[in-house]
């Protein structure tokens, strides 16, 4: 799949930001959502530009869920484990993504394709057990229909909107 | 159908909440609008948030030719045209799925249910959710017109003191967990003499099972900002920062939006009122911690450091962030302000009991018929949320316990299941209110697995800070896990004694981690545990004394097998085994070969024949 979206250069990216630690993560989360990922190159840059250590940076990068120090797939699953969804099943559900994705919790396929986590709590807990999918939600889940996105998703390449 | 065309202009709302679009609001707005342009019609779609029957999502109302608005449930796109071609252009209501009509002042359609008198919503008690699913929560003017902003008007015509005083006359307590009356709060704040003071809203709803401030965000956003709006008056604040957490897409937009359309009408950043009150506010998101809901976290998470408590006092109201007096409320805190200052307190605290007044929104999941969003009036008992409002354990299964306060709380087995809910009756049974999840069980599920579960949660979210929680809590974890592992994990003899010793000291490790940790994370942490052990101490003697889980949920102690005699060999379920751990020849009865299954279940699930059994 091709990316229409062009990455623009990382100074760009956090120029409109004050150059105070307060928005460290705010400048984080905008890299992240820029690349995917906060790169060692990134975070240097960040490091120079709110001249702070980079060990500070990485501190809080790595406090946070959220942050990401490794490239993701093209489609990130997330698969909540909420309280809601564990009840409703969703350990099992994990159990059947990894096995047919091949991949543990927090891998990519080797193609570069799929990537698998987990979260928290999605906040979707009536409709569980729920995932998130490049930032769309899917609930009332199975083995069976998840099984089946899976396939369409690895097919056809991409979540389509 | 061409001459009906011109008259099926309608008005039509659809629940376009998170869940909602989860269920597929989306689809149905698109087959709503190719109706419409199908039909040359026009139609006006209102997108709103959720009403809070999640089940019966995604849910659309039309409003009829008299102008009475009817709710539908179970919409797809398909049934959502023949909804349209029916009460636009055949004028029949009556149809199947309709959940009932809303009271509006104009004469009720015959035939058709008041929504008020559904058995879900008979006996809730809208006050902080009476907009969610109702207005477009988008439209500025939509608010205005339900009454918005009339009680930050009412409170900049009053003193500051005047306006602490209404608060605490409510009776309003914080929604977020402990229960401290918010008006307490702001009076502390009041009284730090400080040029800058901050309010913050806490939407970090990091609680699993609780869903509640994110559908405020998403379907009330504007009485969440007037609430915070009435806060910083009253404190003598002038900035306000919302910091809600990122897995809420949607209503982060939402809030962006609003703050937009408030400067642009010149509510924010402008004088406004008598006294020329100048407010800003901004959002925050946060990233994914859960520990960042403990209030201290959360201003060190602003501040852009680790997200890790430290030690009260001082407390925030005194010195919190960037050393400045701050007060930090819960989104249906917040949201009740505003419609306690518009309506005045007795409107609060006429609803409740003694110590908490007003009403509670509960989120009603897990193993429940009616999965959604409850507001009810304190006091009301959990048999009537579980049995009345939510409709009982679906499949025939039994209740067996409902768990409360997230991973702070507790499990409450059936013997108290008419235990009226107030902040200090939860506590006589070892729970508390939490920010108001409540996940059902029924009898499949396991109350140790459970335990496990919750703790295996709070390792991953302890912030590593103070010891008790960082290796008290992981120490609690293995000693649950060796409790569901198998004796063929253990090393040698000498480990499987020894687990045995662990077990013993569950119960004093508990109650250190609970004396010792810092913030409230550690100090709750081992209530699901001694919840559990408490009120099912049967289900842990067999797991330990049997080496059985009564339930059938802890893996490591089910065996699989094959009736032999059910079996009629049609080889699918060793096709399907992941590990080939299934062996037979076709039309022969199969095996499973114990050391090599991973009790995925998948055997079970694949089996025509049910020959497939666990214990």
């Amino acid at each position: 799949m091709e990316t229409t979206h062009q990455a623009k250069p990382i100074e760009e990216v956090i120029a409109k930001y004050p150059k105070t630690r307060e928005n460290l993560i705010s400048i984080l989360q905008e890299v992240q959502a820029e690349y995917g990922y906060l790169s060692r190159e990134s975070i240097n840059t960040i490091s120079g530009y709110l001249n702070l250590p980079s060990s500070k940076i990485f501190g809080v990068a790595t406090f946070y869920n959220q942050f990401k120090l490794n490239a993701p797939g093209k489609i990130q699953i997330s698969i909540c484990r909420g309280t809601a969804c564990h009840v409703k099943g969703s350990l099992n559900l994990l159990d059947a993504c990894q096995q047919q994705l091949g991949i543990a919790v927090g891998q990519t396929t080797k193609d570069g394709l799929i990537s698998l986590e987990t979260v928290a709590c999605l906040g979707c807990c009536s409709i569980a057990p729920a995932m998130m999918v490049n930032g769309k939600f899917f609930g009332r889940l199975d083995k069976k229909k998840l099984e089946g996105l899976i396939e369409k998703w690895r097919a056809t390449g991409r979540v389509e909107e | 159908m061409t001459e009906n065309a011109l008259e099926a202009r309608g008005k039509v709302f659809i629940g376009m909440g998170t869940c909602g679009l989860a269920t597929g609001a989306g689809e149905v707005k698109t087959a709503v609008e190719k109706w419409a342009s199908a039909h040359g019609a026009k139609v006006d779609i209102t997108p709103v948030g959720c009403i809070g029957y999640c089940k019966a999502e995604p849910i659309m109302d039309v409003v009829t030719e008299s102008g009475v608005r009817v709710s539908y449930s179970n919409v797809t796109p398909d049934v959502a045209g023949f909804i349209l071609d029916e009460v636009l252009v055949h004028k029949n209501y009556k149809l199947d799925g309709v959940l009932g009509q809303f009271k509006n002042g104009k004469a009720p359609l015959p035939g058709i249910p008041m929504i008020d008198d559904h058995p879900y919503f008979r006996k809730q008690k809208k006050y902080v959710l009476r907009n969610c699913g109702i207005i477009d929560a988008e439209s500025i003017t939509d608010y205005r017109a339900h009454g918005g902003f009339q009680g930050l008007e009412r409170a900049l015509g009053m003193t500051r003191p005047q306006v602490i005083a209404e608060v605490l006359k409510s009776g309003l307590r914080g929604r977020g967990g402990a229960g401290f009356p918010a008006g307490k709060k702001w009076e502390f704040a009041l009284a730090s003499k400080n040029e800058k003071k901050y309010v913050i809203c806490n939407a970090d709803e990091g609680d699993p099972g609780a869903f509640m401030d994110r559908s405020i965000l998403e379907g009330d956003t504007y009485s969440v900002l007037e609430g915070m709006m009435i806060a910083g008056y009253a404190i003598g604040a002038n900035e306000g920062i919302i910091y809600c957490r990122a897995e809420y897409p949607l209503a982060i937009e939402r809030i962006k939006k609003a703050i937009e359309v408030m400067k642009a009408e010149g509510i924010l950043e402008k004088p406004t009122g008598a006294s020329g009150f100048e407010f800003t506010l901004r959002i925050k998101m946060g990233a994914g911690a859960f520990v960042c809901g403990e209030e201290t976290a959360l201003m060190a998470s602003i501040e852009g450091r680790r997200g890790m408590p430290r030690p009260r006092p001082p407390f925030p109201a005194v010195s919190g962030l960037f050393q400045k007096p701050t007060i930090i409320n819960n989104v249906e805190t917040l949201a009740n302000v505003s419609h306690i200052l518009r309506e005045g307190a007795e409107s609060f605290s006429s609803m409740g009991t003694q110590n908490s007044k007003g009403t509670k929104v509960f989120a009603l999941t897990g193993k429940i018929a009616n999965a959604g969003l409850v507001e009810v009036p304190m006091g009301i008992t959990l048999r009537e949320i579980i049995f009345d409002i939510g409709g009982g354990i679906p499949n025939g299964k039994a209740f067996k316990a409902v768990q409360i306060g997230g991973p702070s709380g507790g499990c409450i087995p059936a013997e108290h299941l008419d235990i009226q809910i107030d902040y200090e009756s939860l506590k006589t049974v070892g729970a508390i209110m939490g920010s108001g999840g409540l996940v059902v069980m029924d009898e499949d599920t396991c109350m140790v697995d459970m335990a496990r579960y919750f703790l295996a949660f709070i390792t991953s979210e302890s912030c590593g800070k103070c010891i008790p929680c960082r290796e008290g809590t992981q120490r609690l974890y293995e000693i649950l896990d060796s409790i569901v592992s198998p004796y063929a994990k253990m090393a040698d003899e000498e480990e499987n004694l020894l687990r045995f010793n662990r077990v013993l000291n569950m119960e004093a490790l508990s109650q250190v981690i609970k004396d010792t940790s810092l913030c409230a994370l550690g100090q709750t942490a081992p209530n699901p545990v001694l919840s559990t052990l408490h009120f099912f101490r049967k289900e842990y003697e067999a797991h330990i004394y049997d080496r059985k889980c009564p339930a059938h949920q802890c893996k490591g102690l089910l065996t699989y097998a094959i009736d032999t005699n059910a079996c009629t060999g049609c080889t699918l379920c060793a096709k399907k085994c992941p590990t080939g751990a299934i062996v037979g020849e076709k039309k022969k009865a199969h095996y499973i070969v114990d050391e090599k299954c991973i009790r995925c279940g998948t055997c079970r699930d694949v089996c025509r024949f049910n020959a497939v059994s666990v214990s």
